[in-house]
């Protein structure tokens, strides 16, 4: 099954006071199969988060189609649905996940992760357990559940975003160079994470600076500077 | 997935002043900001409409003066809109245009089914009752009668919104503004409404006092799927709150959006002065 069909997709901003306008991103194709992990290069400023901030309506569509294929709305053209069915399509089916923590303040890791399940409608009493198995399947120091993330490293942080997106258990998952800032500890661990998630049957879109990290993983590498699926990178790309 | 808004509101107009020759026509008005030069006259709200669904936040953002309070007191039938239409998804008002309903049906749609919490907590609280009497009056104008269940509701509420209860027969001139907006949310509350109105509640108050009432504001969307509007000129209140937000400028809604994307792909060009200066 096809789960995302982009089709001459391309977007451009406005910005006003400059009088221009930027190109980010010229039109290009990529077909994404359920369960896949499909890798996104290209240098800096190519345009590889324009394209996943796109697809979860971050940014506004601009040109071409987004078709995702939904569990529970069928098939839809992203670029055309609605504010509300963006909301719930992020609520319960697309994940994203960049190195960048976006929270509330005051709230402690666990809350976060427990209230990403209460939003979803779970009672109060799953969600406490769930979110307590997420923080423990990725790993998260159990001292650190019930403090603020404002003071967490880099690694910690990355994994409470991972954790909140995936305790939702998302069929679609855009991950926005998770890695940018850890160790090579940290990335270790983060390409165990992406393992598992695949052998949950989860979908997967990621921008890496380093793919060859993801060597094995890694089902196809669609490449921004030619606009196409790269030829099966030397290790890059995963036989069979 | 085919959801009814809460609140249908199209076409809201408010205008302070008579209007002259120049201003009276939309089509040849020529304003500065939201004020006519010849005659005085201030379009504090021009051609408002949006939908709130249920349970949702809706965000409103915008500068002073740009109609915001206007609109919510225009909703909560506090002052007149010249023109305009309000629906409220409730059996009993399907398709009624409530701007036209008797001054008896309003207040009742202000008793069962909007709560309001005002910029300004004179507005929302009488500061010679006590706290407790404060709530005890909106739950009695509600139809509550049993003295023991009013004390009892009115303790909750005090006690969700982290009021100390050994306080609550103090006036509330005698508490901080983070306090009085408290009571003030624990009011509106009162009576359970479905449809909750925040005007600025956190504006003013120092950053870890604006923490914990965005927290309960968060709590209480959580808990009780209230759908509410919430009014604010700071985008970072407006991020953590709200979904789905709309920006208004000199009295009309300039662009709207899922509220991450106003923020990193603003269109219009003051939205993105606004988040521009942000960074
Ligand atoms: N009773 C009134 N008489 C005359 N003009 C009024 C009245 N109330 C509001 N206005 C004007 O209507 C416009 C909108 O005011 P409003 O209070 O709605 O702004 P706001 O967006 O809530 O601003 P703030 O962020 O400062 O609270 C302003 O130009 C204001 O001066
Ligand atoms: N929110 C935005 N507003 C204006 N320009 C943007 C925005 N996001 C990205 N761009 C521009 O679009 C181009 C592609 O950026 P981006 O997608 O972030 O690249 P990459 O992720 O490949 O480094 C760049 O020229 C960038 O400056
Ligand atoms: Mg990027
Ligand atoms: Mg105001
Ligand atoms: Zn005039």
């Amino acid at each position: 099954m096809t789960m995302l069909e982009i089709k001459g997709f391309g977007k451009s901003f406005t910005i006003h006071h400059l009088n221009k306008t930027i190109p980010a991103v010229s039109p290009m194709d990529l077909t994404v199969e359920a369960g896949e992990f499909v890798g996104i290069v290209g240098k800096s400023g190519s345009g590889k988060s324009t394209i996943l901030k796109s697809i979860y309506r971050t940014y506004l569509p601009y040109s071409g189609e987004i078709h995702y294929h939904s569990a529970q709305l069928g098939k839809i053209d992203l670029t055309q649905a609605t504010e509300r069915q963006m909301l719930y399509l992020r609520k319960n089916e697309i994940g994203y996940v960049s190195q960048f923590l976006n929270v509330m303040p005051r709230t402690t890791c666990r809350q976060l992760v427990q209230n990403a399940l209460l939003e979803m409608g779970e009672s109060k009493e799953s969600a406490k357990s769930e979110a307590e198995a997420a923080l423990k399947h990725f790993e998260m120091d159990p001292e650190l559940w019930d403090s603020y993330p404002k003071t967490f490293s880099g690694g910690e942080k990355l994994r409470l975003n991972i954790a909140m997106a995936t305790v939702k258990k998302p069929r679609l998952l855009l991950l926005d160079e998770p890695t940018a800032s850890l160790d090579h500890q940290s990335k270790i661990k983060v390409r165990e994470m992406i393992e598992k998630l695949k052998s949950q049957g989860t979908t997967l879109v990621g921008i890496f600076h380093d793919i060859e990290f993801m060597e094995g993983l890694c089902d196809k590498v669609f490449d921004m500077k030619d606009g196409k699926i790269a030829l099966p990178l030397e290790g890059v790309v995963h036989e069979g | 997935m085919r959801e009814q808004p809460i609140l249908q509101v199209k076409n809201l107009q408010k205008k302070f002043g008579e209007g002259c020759q120049h201003c009276l026509d939309p089509e040849i008005r020529q304003l500065e900001k939201n004020f006519c030069p010849y005659c005085g006259t201030i379009y504090a709200v021009h051609d408002v409409s949006f939908d709130l669904y249920p349970g949702e936040v809706l965000g409103v953002v915008g500068e002073s003066g740009s109609g915001k309070s206007t609109m919510l007191q225009g909703l909560y039938f506090d002052i007149e809109l010249a023109a305009g239409e309000v629906y409220i998804n409730e059996p009993m008002l399907a398709s009624q245009n409530v701007l036209t309903l008797s001054s008896q049906q309003k207040r009742y749609i202000r008793n069962y089914i909007y709560g309001m919490v005002y910029q300004n907590p004179l507005d929302g609280l009488k500061m010679k009752f006590s706290s407790i009497g404060n709530i005890a009056e909106k739950m009695i104008a509600a139809g509550s009668r049993n003295v023991g269940n009013i004390e009892a509701r009115s303790k909750a509420l005090l006690e969700d919104v982290h009021i100390p209860l050994r306080r609550m027969k103090e006036e509330p001139r005698n508490f901080s503004g983070g306090m009085q907006q408290r009571v003030q949310i624990a009011k509106a509350l009162s009576n359970n409404p479905p449809i909750l109105f925040l005007d600025e509640v956190t504006t003013g108050l120092d950053l870890s006092v604006q923490a914990s009432v965005l927290d309960l504001i968060k709590q209480i969307q959580r808990e009780l799927h209230i759908s509410m509007i919430v009014v604010s000129h700071d985008l970072a209140v407006i991020r953590m709150l709200a979904d789905r937000s709309i920006v208004m400028l000199n009295g009309t809604i300039i662009e709207n959006g899922l509220t991450d994307q106003i923020l990193e792909d603003p269109q219009h060009e003051y939205t993105q002065q606004l988040v521009y200066s942000l960074l």
